[in-house]
């Protein structure tokens, strides 16, 4: 049986976008607000379940052809090798440090260490919670 | 004041397991980097364990965020006894992995998940902050939930529900312990607990918050409430058994130790006379259990129950010679358990069968692993120049001195039991008419023989040459009987 869902369809081409700007958008305002890369990653994640959920696995693994249990494997390495990064530079594990740079377009910017961090907290989240769905639809 | 070398006990399995990760189909890379990333750690260990005798108890406050505020790990001698001993059973139980849990396991990430299991176990035992502790549990736990229905054998998935419900169950009361504790006294440093806790005195609502550790504590050791525990111990592959058998219910007991001897010290009216009643029915019911299997792998789990009682038989005396005996109890216990599980294991790849009654004359086929056997026998009995002995004189020794006369008999009783109930293994599948013929004679595998040959020169060694060990342990002993030291070592008199 073929279910219609062409609006289902049309409306996640479009939402797919608005999900996945707005999970960047708590990943980033997470460094002086409330977002970060745990929520942020969730919302991203959401947005690849979308897919699935609209399209089959297959199609959308053609488009996005990653393991995402490698993608959570490189999440935790990063937020774990922040924390060694610091180490290498002499000071305390897990220590995180920021600066301000001029740099061509964005004018003085501060960039610091725990985006790195955040970041390898968030591609676990989306790492962890695709496999987990995917591995539940595969059972049935 | 730098100490980064001890966050490098946890911090390396974690790498290692990450990395393996993308060596999954690479079995020869996973087995040479599982084995260079354990003897790393094992000297990182040691090298942290010895720089404790001079310069005293080590801290790393991460991020540099000082204590009572960040979290931080505290190494001491306890600890890092623990740590080091982790270590070694579990690189010697890794090269037993190599030749039996074959090529479905290696594919399946099995290596990486030992190595979050021995990150979790060496993160428990380094961290001074509790709900950090908690975190740690947890690593361990869901690495063991993977571990033990890898292979998704029938008898795995019905053993793994109860091992993960009561778990998940064990996890929450933790939870919930840790946040009546933060509500009460505001802080979840350890160090900080301690003094908060001496200075409004542990009264009935604070004791009750420490009878509810010593539930989770109890469910996760095995202390009392180990109903999960021989079922679930029996069910996966041998080198994960051992494993389980060897670390996990020794971190519950840690624990144990920690929050007794560090925050609730002061009703042990209460408290540790809870634990003493406990721990004399976990040896009772162990060597029930011990006796009334005949399925070897069921023997061999309730004597971890019976090593459960026994240990914190020396926490319920609370005096520094008892803790002696139950360090030394401890440390001789992941050894030689690991080597129990293994020959166990062992026998029923050789035979096929698991019961003992269909065993016999196993001696006459493989006389190096009878006599493995008779060795761990021994050892865990307490027969002096293996490892067994030390910690009971020890234990009895601190049973005297506290008037504990109960206790003493019925831990030192146990130990018949456990005689008792391996000589019941030793006698029915180890002598007697063979069994095997010369032609279906599996042949024993030198990657199977060796890992057991390693830990039963452990535990000789360990028996024989325990001079070497008696500063490590006098010093952890002493720690834990003055909280003092440990509180001074973290919060430097900035309360």
């Amino acid at each position: 049986m073929k279910i219609n869902d062409v609006i289902l369809k049309t409306v996640t081409r479009i939402v797919v976008f608005i999900i996945l700007t707005f999970g960047v958008e708590l990943f980033l305002s997470g460094h002086n607000n409330p977002g970060g890369g745990f929520i942020g990653g969730l919302v991203l994640s959401s947005a690849f379940v979308l897919l699935y959920l609209v399209n089959d696995i297959e199609t959308v693994r053609k488009g996005i052809p990653f393991d995402f249990k490698k993608i959570a494997a490189i999440g935790v390495f990063l937020a774990v090798g922040s924390g060694v990064g610091s180490v290498l530079f002499g000071e305390n594990f897990l220590t995180q440090a920021f600066g301000h740079f001029d740099l061509p377009i964005f004018g003085v910017t501060e960039l610091s260490t725990v985006v790195l961090f955040e970041a390898g907290v968030a591609l676990t989240v989306v790492g962890v919670v695709v496999t987990i769905i995917l591995t539940i639809s595969e059972d049935v | 004041m730098m100490n980064n070398i001890i966050v490098m006990p946890m911090i390396i399995p974690l790498m290692t397991g990450i990395i393996l990760i993308f060596l999954r189909t690479r079995v020869n890379s996973q087995r040479i980097l599982s084995i260079l990333s354990s003897i790393a750690t094992i000297a990182v260990s040691l090298v942290i364990l010895n720089r404790i005798q001079h310069e005293g108890i080590l801290r790393l406050d991460f991020g540099g965020w000082l204590p009572p505020y960040g979290i931080l790990f505290v190494a001491d001698s306890f600890s890092m006894l623990l740590v080091v001993t982790t270590s070694i059973v579990t690189g010697i139980l890794l090269i037993y992995a190599f030749s039996s849990i074959g090529k479905q396991h290696e594919n399946m990430f099995f290596y990486p998940f030992i190595f979050f299991l021995v990150a979790g176990v060496n993160g428990s035992f380094l961290t001074g902050d509790l709900f950090n502790m908690f975190v740690c549990f947890e690593v361990m736990l869901l690495s063991s939930y993977v571990l033990i229905t890898m292979g998704g054998r029938r008898i795995q998935l019905v053993e793994s529900i109860k091992y993960v419900t009561i778990n998940v169950l064990s996890s929450w009361f933790f939870l919930i312990g840790i946040a009546y504790l933060y509500g009460t006294v505001g802080t979840l440093n350890m160090a900080h607990l301690s003094v908060r806790v001496a200075e409004v005195g542990q009264g009935p609502l604070l004791t009750v918050i420490s009878l509810m550790f010593l539930i989770v504590f109890s469910l996760k050791a095995g202390l009392l409430l180990y109903f999960w525990l021989p079922g679930s111990y029996s069910a996966p592959p041998t080198v994960v058994a051992a494993l389980f058998g060897a670390l996990l219910t020794k971190v519950g007991i840690y624990a144990m130790f920690r929050i007794f001897t560090l925050i609730f010290y002061h009703e042990t009216a209460i408290t540790h006379t809870a634990i003493g009643i406990m721990a004399i029915l976990t040896m009772i019911g162990g060597s029930i259990g011990a006796l009334a299997y005949n399925d070897i792998r069921k023997i061999v789990s309730y004597n971890v129950v019976i090593a459960v009682g026994f240990i914190l038989a020396g926490l319920a005396m609370s005096s520094e010679v008892a803790f002696q005996g139950a360090i030394y109890y401890l440390i001789h216990d992941m050894i030689v358990k690991a080597l129990l599980f293994l020959i166990a294991g062992t026998m029923i790849y050789l035979t096929g069968k698991a019961k003992i009654e269909e065993m016999s004359g196993l001696i006459r086929n493989y006389p190096m692993l009878g006599w493995l056997f008779f060795i761990t026998m021994l050892s865990l009995t307490g027969i002096p120049p293996l490892s067994g002995f030390i910690s009971k004189v020890f234990l009895g020794q601190g049973a005297i001195e506290t008037g504990s006369y109960l206790l003493l008999a019925v831990a030192f009783m146990s130990g018949i039991f456990v005689l008792y109930s391996l000589l019941r293994i030793f006698l029915n599948c180890f002598w007697g008419e063979t069994i095997i013929s010369e032609d279906d004679d599996v042949p024993l595998k030198k990657g199977m023989l060796v890992p057991c040959v390693l830990l039963a020169i452990m535990t000789v060694a360990i028996g024989i040459g325990v001079e070497g060990l008696v500063p490590y342990v006098s010093d952890a002993a002493r720690t834990l009987m003055n909280p003092d030291i440990y509180i001074e070592a973290v919060l430097q008199g900035n309360r």
